[in-house]
């Protein structure tokens, strides 16, 4: 009995203890369960999966037909929600650091435009945000006889938006792998540029260098393809457009008010990272000359970064778990597909396990990258 | 396996809260609440159920569940309605939120097996058509190769639309939204060029919901069966019954000539068949385990079957009988012997 008094023993046993009942209550649960709905003749297990889907799906990444599985619908869905919290992530990003600059800008104009935009959009519930946009577009934008035509063969319609594409041709692959090629050789130009600022003092135009660089590889890749030039364009037939690259008014709608709405709490931790910088710093960098621009890109954004990246995380975790709003204007992400699985074949909680694990997998890998871009920016203690 | 599936279910389950424990024997639950929880549609669609001006619901659907209340009750306004939209019918139905799931659902094999549910009935027989704005010019569904389609997720419509596309060897898009309200907009802002549901319920839509019913047309096909019809848990047989044999009564009093309005004077009537089902002649209630007044009440309070439709549907859509007329006029309502 003695060890009952010891610290580190009580604390193991009370460890153990708590994870025995909590496990205990979460197998009561589901044993429960199983046995209700299995007195109540409701189908279970993942069997479900195998059988014909038999329903349509609007927008698909990869080859779908009705004929296909339930599994491979709900690979689709998965796609789909992928792909929109990627653009999401990134497009949001962007808008979110230029809006949280913004914020702090010396004129008034830009301040103004900056906070209006933060306020407005960051104090409305995605929800409504999302119907907004897609009511905006089905309703504004004109049906695809009468399409809207800024630019030749761009059309936008009530139906989405129709570019031309290339149509394709191998060129395209050996393009996309020279340009991988034209990154890589792009980063070691910035290690040789920086190498040689840190010897000499010499500054070397990386950001043009680099493009450059890249884009040149592309380009010699295309000549050297057969330069291509049969193109896709998207022209009226039957109900509507066909052919180009589309997107449809549901993905519009979704991303626009996604990346609208995440930017604005973006900007605001841009600019909390930004404030968090201290004065020091800023005059320290103006005595030696530097100017405004180069200041805020070398010395200001990198430590701000620092006390960024956390709470950024935070939002592109939410920006992919609200993807799942797209229920209600009709994209069809994982949420929506696994839905209508769950609704065909009377499955729920089969069903919400998918999705669950779906997005605790996204979750857990941008959290997994972004820990690891924290390290990598952290403050190295010499 | 058992192991695997218990585990999985316990994951699931550490973040959804299931609904308490469903009781086997709703009769019983449903007289100790003092009324019937009823699962309707609520999009709104007049004919079916919807709320009127009086903030009271009514149509042919709601009237099963009054004709269940009056049943067991002797009072068809002892009912709560759970508006539901298509995807939430079921899981509310399985989980014990609703009593009765009468909102225009469709009666299919893997529905009345692997969810765990019966089918009562048919209190309507439909079929899946297709409305289209005039303008377009297109008289038939053979013709929509390429066009972009409304429908509801999780109903039968959205099948039978993808094997009648695929069968005839027709492309189309389908943009799926939740809200019936949602959809309908979609379509009449032009995001589709096609809308399709239950016929009924596009001639429903085309009175309320769309400004200008003229410029749009339902074509003529009809590319499904859908007998829809009111749905009870599996496994609990005496309510069941009581819901089969409450439209069923309604049903019976049409081929009677009972009506609301004369039950009382059949009272006295001298025909055993009427004597029986109006508890003259005692039996049948007891052996529903019900007031021997069952099915009087149902008469009385809601109407036979023929009353029910002429108020909803024939009033406020303009369908006529069709299919769903009597069998003995050419239709296929036929009420089996109540005796």
């Amino acid at each position: 009995m003695e060890h009952l008094n010891d610290e580190g023993v009580r604390a193991i046993l009370y460890q153990v203890l708590f994870v025995l009942l909590a496990g205990m209550a979460v197998w009561y649960l589901a044993s429960n369960t199983i046995s209700n709905l299995e007195k109540q003749n409701v189908a279970t297990g993942f069997s479900f999966l195998n059988l014909e889907a038999a329903f349509g799906i609007s927008e698909t990444m990869v080859d779908y037909e009705p004929s296909d599985t339930y599994a491979h619908a709900l690979y689709v869905g998965f796609l789909n929600t992928v792909k929109v919290s990627a653009y999401g992530i990134i497009f949001t990003s962007i808008i979110g650091v230029i809006f949280g600059i913004a914020r702090l800008s010396h004129n008034l104009l830009v301040r103004s435009v900056a906070t209006v935009y933060v306020d407005i959009f960051r104090n409305i519930p995605i929800l409504l945000q999302l119907m907004f946009w897609y009511a905006l577009i089905i309703n504004v934008f004109p049906h695809p006889k009468k399409a809207l035509n800024p630019f030749s063969d761009v059309f936008l319609t009530n139906r989405g938006i129709y570019v031309p594409i290339p149509e394709p041709h191998p060129a395209y692959m050996w393009m996309l792998i020279a340009a991988v090629v034209g990154c890589i050789g792009a980063y070691f130009l910035k290690k040789w540029a920086d190498k040689r600022q840190a010897e000499t003092g010499q500054p070397f135009p990386t950001i043009i260098a680099g493009f450059g660089v890249v884009f040149g590889c592309a380009l010699f890749a295309y000549v050297i393809g057969g330069m291509p030039t049969a193109i896709d364009t998207p022209a009226l037939k039957g109900f509507g457009l066909r052919g180009g690259w589309n997107m449809s008014p549901e993905f519009v709608a979704l991303f626009v008010g996604l990346t609208v709405y995440t930017s604005t709490y973006v900007a605001e931790i841009v600019r909390s990272g930004i404030l968090a910088v201290p004065k020091g710093q800023w005059e320290a960098a103006e005595s030696l000359g530097l100017k405004r621009s180069y200041i805020l890109r070398h010395v200001v954004l990198p430590q701000s970064m620092r006390v960024a990246i956390p709470p950024l995380t935070n939002q592109f975790l939410n920006l992919t778990k609200n993807s799942s709003l797209a229920v209600a204007i009709g994209y069809p992400d994982i949420v929506s597909v696994a839905n209508t699985t769950m609704n065909q074949t009377g499955q729920a909680i089969e069903a919400i396990l998918i999705f669950m694990t779906v997005y605790l997998t996204l979750s857990i890998l941008t959290s997994l990258f972004m820990n690891w871009f924290n390290a990598k920016m952290a403050l190295v203690e010499r | 396996m058992k192991v695997l599936k218990t585990l999985a279910v316990a994951s699931a389950l550490t973040a959804t809260a299931m609904v308490g424990a469903v009781s086997a024997d709703t009769v019983d639950d449903v007289k100790k609440k003092g009324f019937v929880q009823c699962g309707v549609n609520g999009g709104n669609l007049t004919g079916f159920s919807s709320v009127n001006d009086k903030g009271v619901w009514e149509g042919i659907d709601v009237d099963v569940c009054r004709a269940v209340a009056a049943a067991v009750f002797g009072d068809a306004s002892k009912v709560k309605y759970t508006p539901l939209t298509a995807q939430q019918r079921f899981t509310a139905l399985q989980s014990g939120e609703i009593d009765i799931l009468s909102r225009n659902t469709t009666w299919t094999l893997s529905r009345d097996t692997k969810l765990g549910l019966n089918f009562v009935g048919v209190n309507f027989y439909d079929g899946q058509g297709f409305m289209i704005k005039k303008a377009l010019g297109v008289k038939s569904a053979k013709e929509l190769d390429g066009a972009t389609v409304c429908v509801e997720p999780g109903t039968t419509t959205e099948l039978n639309l993808a094997d009648y596309f695929r069968a005839n060897k027709m492309a189309f898009k389908p943009v799926v939204i939740e809200n019936m309200n949602e959809v309908v907009a979609a379509y009449l802002a032009g995001r589709c060029d096609v809308y399709t549901t239950d016929a009924s319920g596009l001639a429903s839509q085309r009175m309320t919901s769309v400004p200008n019913p003229d410029d749009h047309i339902i074509l003529p096909e009809i590319i499904s069966k859908e007998p829809l019809g009111p749905v009870v848990r599996h496994g609990d047989d005496k309510w069941m019954d009581i819901a089969r044999w409450s439209m069923t009564a309604m049903v019976e009093a049409e081929e009677k000539g009972i009506t609301s309005k004369n039950v009382d004077a059949m009272l006295k009537s001298n025909d055993p068949g009427i004597k029986r089902l109006l508890g003259v002649t005692a039996g049948l209630g007891e052996a529903l385990g019900l007031d021997e007044k069952w099915a009087y009440n149902i008469i009385k309070q809601v109407g036979n079957y023929g009353e029910s439709y002429e108020m909803h549907i024939k009033a406020k859509l303009g369908l006529d009988r069709g299919v769903n007329d009597l069998w003995t006029r050419g239709g296929l309502m036929y009420a089996n012997p109540a005796r």
